[in-house]
């Protein structure tokens, strides 16, 4: 059952994830439509599955790479479907849906076995630490997703050269905009995943920090949108660099997040 | 019942012949009501633009219609006959549905896909029907005319980019801004062609506009006419700190803004995005601020190449309209068709009313008994065979293009309806 439901709600994003490509090249309010409905109805599917999922096992399935690469999609789909109703960020789904489905599919190439959780995970850090981290990077995944835009956008008004997607795609001050907004709301919530995870650290293993990989990456990614707000604030780097800024910063967490996994060493090995 | 057009628009006639046509303000009533009152014309609409003077017309001789429609409009306006001849286009019946359509749906503007023409149009006609000048014709052409133009709009983008200079300024402006009107704007210089583009600017709202230029005096008149505050030339460079928008047209021989000054400006305005068009020729904006972050710098041949490439679009466009036109002339015409049948239609049915009446008392004389259910379904009987019998007939003289008229002499002949009869009704 909890196999169907995650293999369901992955082929309704991949659905929708195939006609907001076609949205690129033409557009229409029935396809715009259906991509919501389709996400919309993946994303459904995708609850009834964690939930389904935490009822098996008892705890918040967020403990190893298939659950947790899943519920990071989860919380993008999330933020997705706010931003779509709350700003109608046209061509969004585009740019959101391709991210979606891939860690969807990666996700899916995990293993999806259900194992008694470890004794270190077994403390109430493990639902505040994750959830924090989680939504913080998935705010920061929207930003990669809206920085894209922004370059496409700048490099469309900068060449002089008005075709394509010049039209459809939200102005430019908009996708900075909402790149900063993001940012912002991501970056406290990391922050806190940060301190959040230190003084678990502490009851787990009795040192706050660890140096281990996953923590270094997450500290590298802590100062790239670190600077990001910086920059902003002191020097006015708005606009192109924020948006380069805001894509290096979402292939650090894919890094600390993917790379780590495959290197297999850390504390955070279970993930 | 024929439809006529008569006309001059911006391809036959220069303006200084088409002002002389124009019905300005109350002339266009008086003029209505005089072509309404010509023997020729049965119904009669004038639409009249800075670009177009045409007069719409239902007749029955269109030969004789123009020369009198013709004459007309020489006396009307004071201008010798002859002189007319060169200018004027006529269009009959079809092709003056075909251009009537082509018109509303703005393909026969001098810009394709202006909306303006569309309300021009629907004045014209609200103006008829107040004075009582069209009739079933007219009414329908009009009505036509102007869901072809809502059809050509819904399925093709012929009005969906800037075509003029100052259209594509904004729309610009419109893609580096979230919302215009809360961005401050000043124009540097005072050319005609800037001063345009900033009043187009202007009246999609912006919140500030200043006006800078190299004598103070003139920036201080040009600033009270937009509205706006006039600056020092010697402070725009301050001034740039706070504006986002620049329009720029001074007639300096050299660069009045160079990109290390930008540069500095940008610093201290924290990079928020500057937009500038530099419509002087010779340029007055060093072209290398294009390369600075932030900043979007277009030249007059920038802009030009936007209107060319949207201008490209339009006509590809406007293909697709002509084939909506086309389609939508058909049924045009085979409305009209069916309206020349009315008569023969009309009259074939009360003939098959008159017979079966007839029959219906002789019968129901020789069944005195019967009862009222009995009587209902014998009438009801009449009705199904008079309908079955004349719905083959009437729908061929409706559907038929061709030989319509002899398709209806022999339907008059067959079931001996008198013609002329019924041509009266």
């Amino acid at each position: 059952m909890e196999v169907i439901l995650f293999e369901l709600a992955l082929t309704f994003y991949f659905a929708a994830t195939i006609i907001s490509i076609t949205e690129l090249f033409k557009s229409s309010k029935i396809t715009s439509k259906l991509i919501i409905l389709l996400a919309g109805i993946g994303f459904i599917l995708h609850t009834i599955n964690i939930i389904y999922r935490y009822g098996i096992s008892g705890y918040i399935p967020i403990t190893n790479p298939h659950e947790a690469t899943s519920f990071f999609t989860w919380c993008i789909v999330v933020l997705f479907f706010i931003l779509e109703f709350r700003y109608k960020v046209a061509l969004l789904s585009s740019f959101i849906m391709p991210i979606v489905f891939l860690l969807m599919i990666s996700s899916s190439m995990m293993s999806r076995e259900i194992k008694p959780l470890a004794p270190v995970l077994q403390s109430y850090w493990l639902g505040i630490h994750t959830f924090l981290a989680f939504l913080g990077n998935a705010a920061f995944a929207m930003s990669f997703g809206i920085g894209f835009m922004y370059l496409v956008q700048e490099h469309y008004v900068k060449s002089k050269r008005l075709g394509g997607l010049f039209e459809r795609l939200p102005s430019l001050q908009t996708l900075d905009e909402m790149n900063y907004r993001l940012i912002t709301f991501g970056f406290p919530l990391f922050s806190l995943a940060i301190i959040t995870g230190a003084l678990w650290a502490e009851t787990a293993w009795g040192r706050y920090w660890n140096w281990d990989p996953r923590e270094v990456w997450s500290l590298i990614t802590w100062f790239i949108y670190a600077i990001v707000l910086h920059a902003r604030l002191v020097a006015g780097w708005r606009g192109k660099r924020a948006a380069v800024l805001s894509i290096i910063g979402f292939i650090t967490i894919l890094i600390a997040f993917f790379g780590i996994k495959l290197l297999k060493r850390g504390l955070h090995v279970f993930l | 019942m024929k439809a006529l057009v008569i006309g001059l628009n911006h391809k036959t006639a220069d303006v200084n012949v088409r002002e002389k046509f124009a019905f300005s303000g109350p002339k266009l009533e008086q003029g209505l009501l005089a072509l309404k009152e010509l023997p020729e014309v049965q119904e009669a609409i004038i639409l009249s633009t800075c670009n177009r003077v045409e007069l719409y017309a239902n007749v029955k001789d269109t030969q004789k219609a123009s020369e009198s429609i013709k004459t007309f409009l020489s006396r009307f306006h004071n201008i010798e006959r002859n002189a007319l001849e060169n200018a004027l286009y006529i269009y009959e019946d079809i092709n003056a549905a075909r251009h009537v359509f082509r018109v509303a749906s703005s393909l026969d503007s001098m810009v394709i896909g202006e909306p303006q023409i569309l309300g021009q149009l629907k004045d014209a006609f609200e103006i008829a029907l107040e004075k009582k000048t069209t009739g079933i014709l007219l009414n329908k052409l009009m009505k036509k005319a102007i869901s072809v133009a809502k059809r050509v709009r819904t399925e093709t983008r012929i009005a969906e980019n800037a075509v003029s200079i100052s259209f594509a300024a904004v729309e610009l402006a419109k893609k580096i801004f979230t919302d215009l009107s809360k961005k401050i704007f000043m124009l540097l210089g005072a050319g005609e062609m800037a001063e345009l583009a900033a009043k187009h600017l202007i009246t999609t709202g912006v919140k500030e506009v200043l006006v800078s230029n190299r004598t103070y005096e003139r920036a201080c008149d040009l600033a009270n006419e937009l509205k706006g505050r006039a600056v020092k030339f010697e402070e725009f460079i301050n001034e740039m700190l706070r504006t986002d928008i620049v329009i720029c047209s001074t007639g300096a021989p050299n660069y009045i803004l160079t990109k290390s000054q930008m540069q500095k400006v940008m610093k201290e305005r924290k990079q928020k995005q500057v937009f500038i068009i530099d419509i002087s020729v010779p340029r007055n904006i060093d072209p290398e601020i294009n390369k600075i972050d932030n900043v979007y710098l277009y030249n007059i041949d920038d802009l030009q190449e936007v209107v060319d490439t949207n201008l490209f679009e339009r006509k590809k466009e406007a293909e697709k309209a002509e084939r909506i036109v086309d389609e939508e002339v058909e049924t045009f015409l085979k409305w009209q068709l069916s309206l020349d049948s009315v008569p023969t239609i009309k009259a074939l049915r009360e003939k098959a009313e008159e017979i079966k009446k007839e029959e219906l008392i002789k019968l129901l004389n020789k069944l005195p008994g019967i009862g009222e259910k009995e009587k209902e379904a014998i009438e009801y009987m009449a009705n199904a065979i008079v309908n079955k019998l004349i719905h083959p007939p009437t729908a061929a003289l409706k559907e038929s293009l061709e030989d319509k008229e002899l398709l209806s002499a022999v339907i008059k002949k067959l079931y001996g309806i008198n013609g002329e009869m019924s041509e009266k009704e």
